[in-house]
């Protein structure tokens, strides 16, 4: 019943608070090809992997009185803040979700980096079936106006690496 | 002549109820046509369940990929051709990759996507990078040409230009099944002046933008969008058709998990069953072979399966009531499971709830913070603006959330089932059902 919704509640009920519609879709990406259950479908778009179906989630959610959004401007752009309402807290206990604690840990990690090392991890996760150089090559030409280094593209392979440890241990 | 550049001695004309002729003249193209893997798509129709609530949804995705494929041809030989920030040398690649875009697409897609998760553009990859006709003839243009089609279809390519031509917010594709599904449902939405936006489309940098004086039109393909989205893709009885569908493709799954000896074996259905769906095997599925499954599984013994492909068949579909989470009705539903197990019917496969999220379409929607590409407008000073900011119609429809669930159940069950006439009471009430 609602589970898909369900999870996505629990996801973010673990991190408090996430900031950034992007950070929130790289984040859900990342743990979807990870292996954690999530059934969102994603396709890549101009800035990485993004999921329809995982935004009209969230504005159900919204809808639903479950989920909290508050919308704040900054700089040129505005920035958007999710966290559960009440509601959405006893809706999780009435379902009696629970979280499995190694992507719990995966995603208090993520919730700590940039949206834009998101972006990046999860452009080399959708690559992964190529070797590395050639994503190092990829990342290049289709996140040229992203200008990233060589250093975080290094540090995305390092994350990456974390993350896998944290679910095998 | 290099083959990519080979030209048919006599344009081919395809008649189309849409753009009146699908025009052919490069050699590739028409080669491209010709091979199994396209002309499967003759078998694999364009709007899923749709044909349940509009009879005349029936056309195919061949239909549909043409459309794309003369949509694009229009832009690039009409539109496109001669401009300094269009490469030429691009134009079999746009019109390869529109051709090619929904090569993957299996039967009644979306079900088996939702079931048995896997992905249409897996498949669509695989074929054209596969040992297949399609990929013939894309070598023979250039070693390296599938691996382009297959980048640009993917959305994965640099070459933003081409990409958004056939996948943006205002695509050959939206732009060809928003007409088509009009047609062929015979709904009066859906219409919008193409050739009017098509004349006013611009490559810029690493983007497909439109005139701003076009913007009306666009005004026009965004109403469209909305309305057909509502009145169409999203009909609560085409939603009870794939609610259907999705719960035989269920059952058939977990009987088969369970070693249920089927009378008809379901061995097109091994691989997915097994989720080691092989290209080979993808290509043998097409809908037609799923309805003789439906067929046949109308005389197995699983009471379940049986029923829900008699349904299908016979279009005896579920009714559904409006279902809003945010009132507690979460808690009515969780009574309703108890109730369903009481009455000895399996909730899991008779008491469905679907959301708007569950849809493969969408409206547009801005897009802030990056999420998406917008509509952008090329403004008379040369600027770009996003074309919500510039149009009021754009703005009001944009920015409203409408969400929406519903409750699918069985009312023919419930009314002749033999259960408990207190647990009925109490299941008609919850239902609101007289």
């Amino acid at each position: 019943m609602l589970l898909e919704h369900a999870k996505l509640l629990g996801a973010i009920r673990v991190t408090g608070e996430v900031v950034g519609r992007k950070k929130l879709q790289k984040m859900i990406y990342i743990a979807k090809k990870l292996s954690f259950p999530f059934q969102e479908k994603f396709e890549f778009h101009f800035y990485g992997p993004y999921s329809e179906e995982l935004t009209l989630q969230i504005e159900e959610l919204i809808n639903m009185g479950f989920l909290m959004e508050q919308k704040e401007k900054k700089g040129g752009y505005i920035q958007y803040r999710y966290r559960l309402t009440e509601n959405g807290e006893e809706f999780l206990k009435t379902v009696q979700f629970k979280n499995d604690p190694a992507l719990q840990s995966c995603l208090l990690h993520m919730n700590e980096q940039s949206a834009r090392f998101l972006e990046l991890v999860s452009t080399v996760l959708y690559f992964d079936s190529l070797s590395k150089d050639d994503i190092i090559e990829k990342i290049a030409k289709v996140k040229r106006k992203q200008n990233y280094t060589e250093e975080e593209i290094e540090e995305a392979f390092q994350f990456i690496h974390k993350l896998k440890r944290e679910i095998t241990h | 002549m290099s083959y990519s550049t080979k030209k048919l001695s006599e344009e081919k004309v395809f008649k189309d109820p849409v753009h009146r002729y699908i025009h052919v003249r490069d050699q590739v193209i028409w080669d491209l046509i010709g091979t199994k893997e396209f002309q499967r798509l003759r078998r694999i129709k364009q709007l899923g369940t749709t044909f349940l609530t509009f009879h005349g949804a029936e056309h195919s995705r061949f239909s549909h990929s043409l459309g794309v494929y003369e949509i694009v041809r229009r832009i690039v030989d009409d539109v496109f051709k001669g401009r300094t920030e269009w490469d030429e040398s691009n134009r079999l690649l746009a019109l390869c990759s529109a051709l090619l875009h929904d090569l993957g697409h299996g039967p009644f897609s979306h079900s088996f996507e939702k079931v048995f998760q896997f992905d249409h553009e897996y498949f669509t990859q695989a074929i054209i990078l596969g040992d297949t006709e399609v990929n013939g003839i894309l070598r023979a243009v250039e070693e390296d040409f599938p691996q382009k089609v297959a980048e640009v279809i993917a959305k994965t390519s640099e070459n933003k230009v081409v990409v958004s031509l056939i996948s943006s917010q205002i695509d050959a594709d939206r732009m060809d099944y928003l007409q088509r599904d009009a047609y062929y449902t015979g709904v009066s939405y859906g219409h919008f002046d193409m050739e009017r936006i098509l004349r006013l489309m611009r490559p810029w940098e690493d983007q497909v933008v439109i005139k701003h004086s076009g913007m009306h039109a666009v005004e026009d393909y965004i109403m469209s969008r909305y309305q057909m989205y509502w009145q169409v893709y999203f009909h609560p009885v085409t939603r009870s058709g794939e609610v259907i569908l999705n719960k035989i493709l269920q059952r058939a799954k977990e009987l088969y998990e369970q070693k249920y000896q089927f009378k008809h074996e379901p061995k097109h259905f091994y691989s997915l069953f097994e989720g080691n769906l092989t290209l080979e095997d993808h290509l043998n599925l097409d809908e037609a072979v799923v309805l003789y499954y439906f067929q046949v599984w109308q005389k197995e013994e699983d009471p379940i399966l049986r029923d829900l492909c008699h349904r299908f068949l016979n279009r005896n579909l579920f009714k559904y009531i409006e279902f809003e989470p945010s009132n507690n009705e979460y808690k009515k539903y969780m009574s309703l499971v108890k109730l369903f197990e009481q009455a000895n019917i399996n909730p899991e496969y008779y008491l469905v709830i679907d959301s708007s999220s569950d849809l493969p379409y969408d409206f547009y929607r801005p897009g802030e913070e990056e999420e998406r590409l917008p509509i952008h407008l090329l403004m008379p000073g040369g600027e770009l603006r996003e074309l919500s900011r510039e149009s009021e119609i754009v703005e009001a429809i944009s920015g409203k959330r409408r969400t929406d669930h519903k409750l699918y159940f069985p009312m023919d069950i419930l009314k002749e089932k033999q259960m408990d006439e207190s647990v009925r009471k109490e299941i008609f009430d919850l239902l609101h059902i007289t």
